[in-house]
């Protein structure tokens, strides 16, 4: 019932039961045992709609035969009001129905209640997968979601734990009322004739060799279906994306002409798919209408040779009708299961991650920090393997500036995630106050530094809400204080809500600047001893650009700051400049020192004012 | 979207024709049934009172109790044939008994059936059999004897002999009390009756009336399974053409809107978003897809199903008609209660995931700002808020359609029940014979299925019809920038000269213009930069160029043409673009290269590469310029991606270059080396920069300031500093004093 998220290109074809291409759990045995242990507190509730599963199924399969003998009473007072010997006996055969009908009642109200219990122990598990999930990401080192997607683990937690949701609440029931259907149905047709059963089971290996026969090729061809059609919508993703490229550049001649073939391809394959997956029911209903020709045939000479009744046959008749759909159905599930499977085995792999080194047992607390930030012969590498930073020593002094320059894609956040203990250090160590930083606790660490980043994150709240983000416990007032000290005020002000105004999900209703200036209002009034800035690049204009130059330099005031550095009065005023290529840092010193070594950051600094005359 | 139907009308109404003979052999196939039952298992095989050979002894004390046209109508119906006759060797084998005697057999059948023998028969050889009976069993003749006040006797007496002697009062007061007795069992149970008769009749004919039976039987059998073969083969062709329609539909449908949006210019594309145009491209279509598919195989059958249905069940049994009403009356009110419980609930889901995901998306996207403040909880609970609020609403709608199952089948078996109730005393009034009624249970099957496939319509439907709108709205878009009639050529040698008019510009729905009265000349040779705040308008200008979007008033000339007077592939021809936000294609370095200009030598390539710097990332590749592109070029960086993209341009060999902020993702080093090497490949064409970077542009021969969509200032780095404040206060904001001299 939930939508599938994940772009244009899952789009689902109309896949009947043959149509899901299969996916496979390495481990399905494995997975489902999990899966089950998940469960374990549901275990009685489980159990209770196994029974009243099967107990439904039971009385709907005794139902036929009983009401067969309604049948059979009625067509015996028939005979005897014809020959004058008799009436119809009415009352036998009310009772009958009332019997019926009692059982039928019965058997609607232990479904009713298999299926109420079911759909809350399907949503709960739903439910806690989801909060296992979400607590988890919180618990998985940064360095997880460099190997992985946010796509990837969104994924999890809206179409694999919908598709465990799903198969719970159906499948697994479906399976006990199918299996409990096909023995019971065969049992019934037993106790009415046994050679009339062998008729009806005589159709058992067409139906399922005709099923795998069209099982197996519709897969065939919904796989190909579903590859053509990521062709086609990835072209159409691709194209709309690059539109005014391909308008520039006269391409869409080209475009079209690539897209018509995609398009083609798509289509060959996609009427044979939706084609041989509709064949499935026309076949299973021609086998059932078999054997029901077959049982009605034979079972009127049985019926003449008087070893059967008349409502025999009319029971018979409909046990056969309800022998095909379980099988069909159990065909299905093993689909299902798979699927399930799968889902589940991603979840419990996501949820199985390792996770982050715990904090020291006594963790080192601080009264008041100094902001005295050393690195002490720091190795550091995203890859154990690969280590770019190689023997880092540096010293900050409290209240000093820090610029960390360097091209783009050199690693200067790398500094920021390891101050933060984002990510742990190969070797070496990182003090402040003197302190090793894995001698604190991650949140008190975390603390004592205040982040403004340029990819600046705002969530789907009030602006207030937004600002207060770094200090739960902040008044309004504080908070409209932190907000004039960093210039948000005058733009709020002109916005609809003032303060209360919520971010929209896009976040398009505040402007990139506007932004930035949010952040550094959070960031202030979180108040943190030591700062970790990255200055604003292109995308502000001017004013908004001197605005946050303004609110940034009260911020620094006093504090020890790190500031990845884009402008050059900033870089030249710092205490200490980290020169960074390619993920290491390959120079330090201030300015001038730099400038006379005449190295990499001299290279750079030279290159801002090289005439662009080719003389 | 009426249009896309039209190639596959045929084949529509085909499948139409198709699921009509489907629907007929399904319906037919109960009707089969209730004959097994009733003549093949009942009756023994015999289906009506009308035998088809009867011994001459036999029908004249059958004859003796029919009305004088009766008897007259039977003897024209039937031919006696004498036992050693010619015609009885043609006989003897089938009515072994001709061997001994003489035999009326049936011959002219259709007399039979148009004199309405049937009933009359059945009374006439029920009443024979009474008699014969009477004639075997004294106790009960006796009985007789004594209730009516006759005196029939015994003693192996032909009683038929002995009737015809006695006063015509005997003969009618017997028969007299064979109807009244007729009467009270009602017309369908005396044929059903005399059926028997007939049986002993054949018996005595010396027939094997159990092969009779049987041939009768199999007759009917082959017959039902003749239909199911008929019916899965008409079902299979509907299959197949649903199939082929539907798909066929959505490719002509994909194609035409690929193509239209193709032919988009950037107004058209602005007013829907990218990413809705993707999805009505491809989900949209798809939805369209499945539900022709569920029209064609469901929606159409089941009103041919459900009125076929009723027709057949109300041909069985007349006075039951309401309980099918009732079944269908209580199903759509059910359905229609599901729909109004649970619809809204349905909606609101939709909104609860969108809020979880967007929940889930803002604590991976802000995990950095989130660790970094320690609102781990916080993340949490916000996350668990939403959990617990599309927990609560899936609950219920999980649980609506759990429950729904069994009530649907109690639903059936109630009506499976009351047909039976109904349906006996029905019988017990000779109204209705038990195969009938078992019929009428299946007809009221269908017709409850029927309306249950119908109401899949309420769920299907709907949502088709807001893709089909949404596909429609981009279909019916009326593409503003066109090419002229007869367009005019740009004169040879080309020189590149471009030139604003008195420009202004809107967008459209926009309330005020972004560009006003822009008045400009870009010569060849030179370079012509564009800065100023966001929002300027920088970048809409340029974008005008390549007619992306069309001036609202005011013109653009290259050299001296407006460029709405030439077609737009020749315009586009004489232009390299460098877009704002680069995108490369999926594919190769070189393929991304190539698109520019399909005849570009490995040399050109090389140089482009050269020039735009990137030289090092592509020899560092081990595939080199076969070092493949992912969608979007997803698998390189910004500063890459913005090079490359520089690239493609620069092999295109345009007289008039546009980069539209092409260097922001660049570091300063590279970004001296680009200008560097692109003054040198450039210089002889028009070059037009876009940039927000003062340094980018120091060296630029014409710097056109903008602000609020105005021209604030225009001329060299040194005269904008003299004389145009807004210029001054972005250098200064970006260079200190002793870089700007």
């Amino acid at each position: 019932m939930m939508q599938r998220p994940g772009g244009p290109m899952r789009g689902r074809g109309p896949m009947g039961a043959t149509g899901v291409a299969r996916e496979k759990a390495t481990n399905f045995r494995g997975t489902m045992g999990k899966l089950f242990r998940y469960m374990g507190r549901y275990k009685g509730l489980v159990l209770l709609v196994f029974i009243f599963a099967a107990a439904s199924t039971t009385a709907n399969i005794i139902g036929p035969k009983i009401l067969g003998t309604a049948t059979t009473t009625l067509v015996t007072g028939v005979i005897a009001q014809i020959s004058g010997t008799g009436v119809i006996d009415f009352a036998s055969i009310g009772v009958i129905l009332l019997e019926v009908l009692a059982i039928y009642v019965i058997s609607a109200i232990f479904g009713f209640i298999q299926g109420w219990i079911m759909a809350g122990v399907s949503t709960n598990i739903a439910y806690r997968f989801r909060r296992d999930i979400a607590e988890k990401i919180d618990h998985l080192p940064l360095k997880y979601f460099d190997g992985t997607t946010y796509g990837e683990v969104l994924s999890r937690i809206t179409n694999d734990v919908d598709t465990i949701n799903q198969s719970l609440s159906q499948s697994l029931t479906q399976i006990i009322t199918s299996v409990v259907t096909i023995v019971g149905v065969l049992i019934m047709m037993l106790s009415i004739s046994w050679v009339m059963t062998l008729v009806a089971l005589a159709m058992l290996p067409l139906s399922l060799l005709l099923m795998g026969v069209v099982i197996g090729r519709s897969q065939k061809y919904f796989k190909q279906q579903q590859d053509n059609l990521g062709h086609v919508n990835g072209h159409v993703e691709e194209m709309y994306g690059g539109h005014i490229v391909i308008k520039a550049f006269n391409g869409e001649e080209k475009s079209v002409e690539k897209f018509n073939k995609f398009n083609k391809n798509w289509y060959t394959g996609s009427w044979k798919a939706n084609f041989f997956s509709g064949l499935m029911i026309p076949i299973m209903l021609f086998i059932g209408n078999l054997g029901y020709v077959a049982v009605t045939i034979f079972g009127a000479w049985l019926a003449i040779q008087n070893v059967i009744t008349i409502g025999d046959i009319q029971a018979f008749i409909q046990y056969v009708r309800s022998f095909t759909q379980p099988l069909s159905q159990i065909a299905n599930i093993s689909n299902v299961l798979q699927q399930t499977a799968a889902a589940a085995e991603r979840v419990f792999k996501f949820l199985e991650e390792e996770e982050e080194t715990p904090d020291v047992t006594n963790p080192i607390k601080l009264e008041r920090v100094k902001g005295l930030v050393e690195f002490r012969n720091v190795h550091f590498g995203y890859d154990p393997n690969k280590i770019i930073i190689q023997n880092f020593s540096a010293i900050a002094q409290p209240g000093q500036k820090v610029a960390i320059v360097g091209p783009t894609g050199a690693g200067k956040t790398t500094i920021v995630k390891l101050l933060m203990r984002f990510y742990d250090l190969n070797s070496g160590t990182i003090l402040v106050d003197g302190h090793d930083t894995r001698d604190f606790t991650r949140a008190d660490l975390r603390r004592m530094f205040g982040m403004v980043l340029q990819d600046t994150w705002l969530y789907n709240d009030s602006i207030m809400n937004n600002i207060r983000y770094s200090n739960q416990d902040a008044t309004d007032e504080e908070v409209l204080a932190a907000a004039s000290i960093a210039h948000v005020d005058p733009f709020v002000k002109m916005l609809p809500d003032g303060y209360n105004m919520v971010i929209n999900e896009e976040i398009t209703n505040v402007s990139q600047g506007q932004m930035q200036l949010l952040t550094i209002a959070r960031a202030i009034l979180a108040n943190p001893p030591i700062l970790i800035l990255d200055e604003a690049t292109s995308s502000v204009d001017t004013h908004t650009e001197i605005l946050i130059q303004e609110a940034m330099d009260a911020l620094m005031q006093n504090r020890t700051s790190f500031v990845i550095a884009h402008r050059l009065s900033t870089i030249r005023n710092a205490d200490l400049i980290l020169v960074m290529r390619d993920g290491d840092i390959v120079e330090q010193g201030n300015h001038n020192e730099l400038l006379a070594r005449g190295g990499y950051y001299a290279e750079l600094y030279n290159s801002q004012f090289e005439k662009l005359n080719n003389d | 979207m009426i249009r896309f139907t039209k190639p596959y009308l045929i084949m529509i109404f085909i499948s139409i024709g198709l699921l009509f003979a489907q629907a007929n052999f399904d319906l037919t196939l109960p009707d089969y049934l209730s004959k097994i039952v009733n003549v093949g298992i009942q009756q023994g095989g015999v289906e009506d009172a009308v035998p088809e050979a009867i011994r001459e002894i036999e029908m004249n004390r059958t004859l003796m109790w029919l009305t004088p046209e009766n008897q007259t109508d039977v003897l024209s119906a039937y031919t006696l044939v004498h036992n050693g006759s010619s015609e009885a060797s043609l006989y003897v084998e089938k009515y072994p008994a001709l061997l001994n005697q003489s035999v009326y057999v049936l011959t002219n059948s259709e007399s039979a059936t148009n004199t309405n023998l049937n009933p009359i028969m059945a009374r006439a050889l029920l009443i024979v059999s009474f008699v014969e009976l009477l004639m075997m069993n004294d106790t009960l003749r006796m009985l007789v004897n004594a209730q009516l006040g006759l005196s029939l006797p015994g003693n192996g007496t032909d009683l038929f002999e002995y009737i015809k002697t006695q006063p015509p009062l005997t003969l009618l007061l017997i028969m007299t009390v064979a109807n009244s007795r007729f009467s009270a069992l009602g017309e369908k149970m005396i044929i059903q009756a005399a059926t028997q008769v007939v049986r002993e009749e054949y018996k005595a004919l010396g027939m094997d009336i159990n092969q009779l039976q049987l041939n009768y039987m199999f007759y009917y059998g082959g017959l039902m399974i003749l239909l199911t073969l008929l019916s899965m083969a008409c079902m299979i062709a509907v299959g197949y053409l649903a199939a082929k329609v539907a798909t066929g539909m959505a490719r002509d449908m994909r194609r035409d809107i690929f193509k239209k949006v193709e032919q988009f210019s950037s107004t058209e594309f602005d007013s829907f978003s990218t990413a809705s145009l993707i999805t009505r491209s491809t989900n949209d279509i798809t939805q369209v897809q499945m539900a022709v598919i569920m029209i064609i195989r469901l929606v159409f059958y089941a009103p041919i199903l459900g009125i076929g249905g009723i027709i057949h069940a109300l041909d069985l049994a007349p006075t039951m008609w309401w309980i099918i009403a009732m079944a269908v009356g209580i199903l759509l009110s059910l359905i229609l209660m599901v729909f109004y419980v649970a619809l809204p609930k349905f909606k609101s889901i939709q909104k609860l995931v969108d809020r979880l995901n967007l929940v889930a998306r803002e604590g991976l996207t802000g995990i950095m700002v989130i660790r970094a403040f320690n609102k781990q909880q916080f993340e949490e609970i916000r996350f668990d808020k939403a959990n617990i609020d599309l927990t609560k609403v899936s609950l219920f709608i999980n649980r609506v359609m759990v429950i729904m199952m069994p009530v649907m089948m109690m639903l059936m078996n109630v009506l499976v029940i009351i047909i039976i109730w109904v349906g006996s005393h029905e019988v017990a009034n000779a109204n209705l014979q038990v195969g009938d009624m078992i019929a009428f249970m299946q007809y009221a099957m269908q017709v409850t299925m029927a309306f249950l496939m119908l109401s899949i319509m309420f769920i299907i439907l709907p949502r088709a019809s807001v893709s089909v709108n949404r596909i429609a709205e981009v279909l019916k878009v009326d593409i503003l920038i066109r090419d002229p009639e007869n367009p005019k050529h740009f004169d040879e040698p080309f020189r590149g000269k471009v030139e604003f008019r008195n420009v202004s510009f809107r967008y459209t729905g926009a309330l005020e213009d972004v560009l006003h009265d822009i008045s400009f000349t870009a010569h060849s040779g030179q370079v012509t930069a564009f800065i100023g705040p966001t929002g300027s308008g920088k970048s809409t200008l340029v974008n005008l160029i390549p007619r992306l979007y069309d001036v609202v008033t005011g013109e653009i000339l290259i050299d001296d043409v407006d460029i709405r007077e030439v077609s737009q592939h020749e315009l586009r021809d004489k232009i390299g673009y460098v877009p704002q936000k680069s995108a490369l294609f999926s594919g190769t370095i070189a393929s991304n290269l190539l698109f520019a200009n399909e005849n570009a030598s490995e040399v050109d390539l090389k140089s482009a590469i050269q020039t735009a710097q990137i030289t090092e990332f592509v020899n560092g590749k081990t595939e080199g310029m076969a070092t493949e592109i992912a969608q979007g070029g997803m698998n390189v960086s910004g500063g890459q991606k913005q090079r490359l993209s520089i690239a493609r341009a620069l092999v295109k060999k345009a007289p008039i270059n546009i980069l539209d902020d092409s260097f922001s993702n660049l570091d300063f080093k590279t970004d001296v080396a680009l200008r560097k090497a692109l003054r040198a490949s450039l210089s002889v064409s028009t070059v037009l920069i876009v940039t927000q970077r003062v340094s980018t542009i120091k060296n630029a021969d014409q710097i056109i300031v903008l602000n609020e969509g105005r021209i604030v200032g225009k001329g060299t780095h040194v005269e904008l500093m003299e004389n145009c404040a807004i210029y001054k206060d972005i250098a200064m904001s970006q260079l200190s004093l002793e870089e700007l001299l």
